[in-house]
């Protein structure tokens, strides 16, 4: 056996560009298949990982995929406006153990600023139990406090006690309408989540509204820059915006207090809700999606994911359908190699049968030979995808905000690499049933 | 006595028949006996049946008919594997031309014999392989290829380094189809030379099968195919 793994392997090695281009073949089918898989498994941990803990998010009436994606993932925008009246409301209920608002609708260089309280960092978990902690400071107290994500730390520099403008829309564009007379300070520095909240800033309800109160002209005590003499009004702002702001009132000579704005009523755009029980979260998503005051829309994370998932269930099969034909097509193409290569080697055969090589060696020659260009292929697919999803990390998470953890082959993945290794034998057997029959009948002379 | 019966009968056939599948007889010969230690040479133009003889001879090919007896075990009985083996472990065998594994050096072609077969093995004895390769190589004044990859090689030293496989390990019977047609006049006769002595020295019999009769004053006895195949001089007729 040792012998004829070694007189495979330097077989293959007699012939390298063959051999090295069927196992790129083999490779990269097996990189595309094993790649759809690890990328649907690495989404689905992703999203399901990024909210733990959370029983219900609720927001204004709308697709649940919307409110849900909008208000936790970062991905669009929610679905709209909660007044903050209805979200006091229902903090009331005697079946919530735990509510944590979102106002959802600025950003500082294009991530995401988050009107929130303290409780966001008490009551969000991710992955499996992980609690928020700080690499540095404490939570947001103040209108003028801000905590920051990992990466909006790493990526723009910031540390505690730097100062941050917050600008306009989801999408802003930095230092284009910037709310420039309520600076932030930042308080404190979340540690890496590989979730959302990694690229996101969290102040309090009172910042978001102070901010957008300095807009109309105040310059507050807060130690905040005075407004520029001729800064535009601001555009208006969808879903977040608690203000109603008029051209007269950016007149820079015009101070308003901001306390001013307390009155108004304030808006969220969603807010997290922890039961106290698992068996009331269905029974209060049923009320409060029954709700005849406010339209609202309550969803379980879970479910709407599940609801997701099968939405793209299709797709996933759809790839997982191409992976699977690259696949016999990476096997086809190593059976014509194989198989085009045995007229060059029946005198091989012939000399192996001279010296004493049973027929069923040159079978399991030729077995071993596609076994081996097989299983290099798998090797080099699991390694490409591994080490591709290693250097594709950064730049999906950039892109799309989803964190694929690179992880080793999961049951259904070496499942799939242990029917290729099956297959790429079972290829092999076609060569060598042809080298069996030829060097029957050729014995030692074949007929060339 | 005999020299027969004293040293015994290398090769034996009596009645033997041979056709390819439903194909035409290739092979009728009567009676055809080769005494033990004896070099014998085979002739016969191409296409009289020496490479089928030659594969039944070595037990590749199956007779159906007949009594094929090589070293006194009789090959019509046995099975396709007991034939593998036994050729493994007691026969040389030495092609025309292309005798080597293009991907192994010459050194693994000459230890293939033994490393497929214990029983080739063991007949080195107390004696390494490695050693014995070197001494087989060191005969046929191949020491210095051994570490060279075999499609390297001229062709007279790949019939050298296919000469030394075949004696390795002192098989009773060495069967050359033709080894020196590939060669020129000087090399074919320095590697007939080499061989007879290699031959000698490992006691081994000799079958030697060439078109060229020029050849057969070399050894101790010459035979002519076409002369003890029926069938060969039926299509001749």
């Amino acid at each position: 056996m040792k012998l004829l793994l070694s007189l495979a392997w330097r077989s293959l090695r007699n012939r390298p560009v063959t051999s090295i281009l069927t196992v790129a073949a083999v490779a990269l089918s097996i990189t595309l298949l094993l790649g759809v898989e690890q990328a649907r498994r690495g989404m689905r941990e992703s999203f399901t990982g990024t909210i733990k803990g959370t029983d219900l998010v609720v927001g204004a009436r709308g697709g649940t995929l919307q409110l849900l994606l909008g208000s936790v993932f970062g991905i669009g925008s929610p679905t709209g406006s909660v007044p903050y009246a209805v979200y006091e409301r229902w903090t009331k209920h005697p079946a919530i153990r735990w509510t944590v608002p979102l106002a959802i609708g600025d950003s500082h260089r294009g991530y995401r600023v988050i009107g929130t309280t303290a409780g966001l960092f008490e009551h969000w978990r991710y992955r499996s139990s992980g609690t928020l902690s700080f690499a540095a400071g404490q939570v947001i107290a103040s209108d003028s406090d801000v905590v920051i994500g990992s990466e909006v730390a790493e990526k723009l520099g910031y540390r505690v006690g730097s100062s941050v403008t917050v600008g306009h829309g989801l999408n802003a564009v930095a230092g284009l309408g910037d709310h420039e007379s309520h600076p932030f300070r930042v308080v404190g520095v979340l540690r890496q989540t590989f979730t959302p909240l990694d690229r996101a800033l969290f102040v309090t309800l009172d910042g978001i509204e102070a901010m957008h109160g300095d807009e109309s002209g105040a310059v507050p005590g807060t130690g905040g820059a005075p407004v520029m003499p001729g800064a535009g009004p601001p555009p208006p702002m969808p879903g977040a915006s608690s203000l109603p702001t008029t051209p007269g009132a950016s007149v820079p000579s015009a101070p308003t207090p901001s306390n001013v704005f307390q009155d108004e009523p304030r808006v969220l755009s969603a807010f997290l809700v922890g039961t106290k029980t698992r068996f009331e979260t269905l029974r209060l998503q049923r009320e409060i999606n029954q709700y005849k005051a406010e339209p609202l829309t309550a969803v379980i994370p879970g479910v709407t994911l599940a609801e997701l998932w099968k939405t793209l269930g299709t797709i996933e099969g759809g790839l997982r359908l191409v992976g699977a034909l690259t696949i016999v097509v990476g096997l086809i193409g190593m059976l014509v190699a194989l198989y085009s290569s045995l007229e060059a080697r029946r005198r091989e055969m012939a000399v192996l049968r001279a010296v004493g090589a049973r027929p069923s060696m040159i079978v399991a020659l030729l077995v071993l030979e596609s076994g081996l260009l097989t299983l290099l292929g798998c090797a080099l697919g699991i390694g490409l995808v591994m080490g591709g999803f290693a250097l594709a990390q950064g730049l999906i998470e950039g892109r799309t905000g989803v964190h694929i953890a690179v992880q080793a082959p999961g049951p259904l993945e070496w499942a799939y690499i242990a029917v290729v290794l099956a297959a790429g034998v079972l290829v092999g057997l076609v060569p060598a049933w042809r080298a069996y029959r030829s060097s029957l009948a050729d014995g030692l002379s074949p007929r060339l | 006595m005999t020299p027969e019966a004293r040293f015994g009968a290398a090769i034996s056939i009596e009645a033997l028949h041979f056709s390819y599948g439903t194909g035409p007889r290739v092979l009728d010969i009567p009676s055809l006996v080769i005494t033990r230690g004896s070099r014998v040479f085979l002739h016969g133009p191409s296409g009289c049946g020496k490479t089928t003889l030659l594969g039944i001879l070595a037990g590749v090919l199956h007779a159906t008919s007949g009594r094929v007896q090589v070293l006194d075990r009789d090959l019509v009985t046995m099975s396709g594997s007991q034939r593998d083996a036994f050729r493994a472990e007691h026969i040389g065998y030495v092609f025309q031309q292309f005798n080597l594994i293009p991907y192994l050096s010459a050194y693994d072609n000459i230890a293939l014999p033994c490393r497929l077969d214990a029983r080739r093995r063991a007949r080195l004895g107390s004696t390494s392989l490695d050693d014995a390769i070197r001494n087989v190589a060191a005969q046929l004044d191949i020491t210095a290829l051994l570490d060279q990859s075999s499609t390297s090689l001229s062709v007279g030293q790949q019939q050298r380094v296919a000469a030394a496989r075949a004696l390795l390990a002192a098989p009773e019977l060495v069967i050359c189809d033709e080894p020196t047609s590939s060669l020129d006049t000087d090399r074919r006769d320095a590697f007939l030379a080499l061989l007879a002595s290699s031959v000698a020295r490992a006691n081994a019999t000799l079958l030697f099968v060439s078109h060229d009769a020029s050849l057969g004053a070399r050894f101790d006895m010459q035979l002519s195919l076409p002369s003890l195949n029926r069938a060969a001089r039926a299509d001749a007729a």
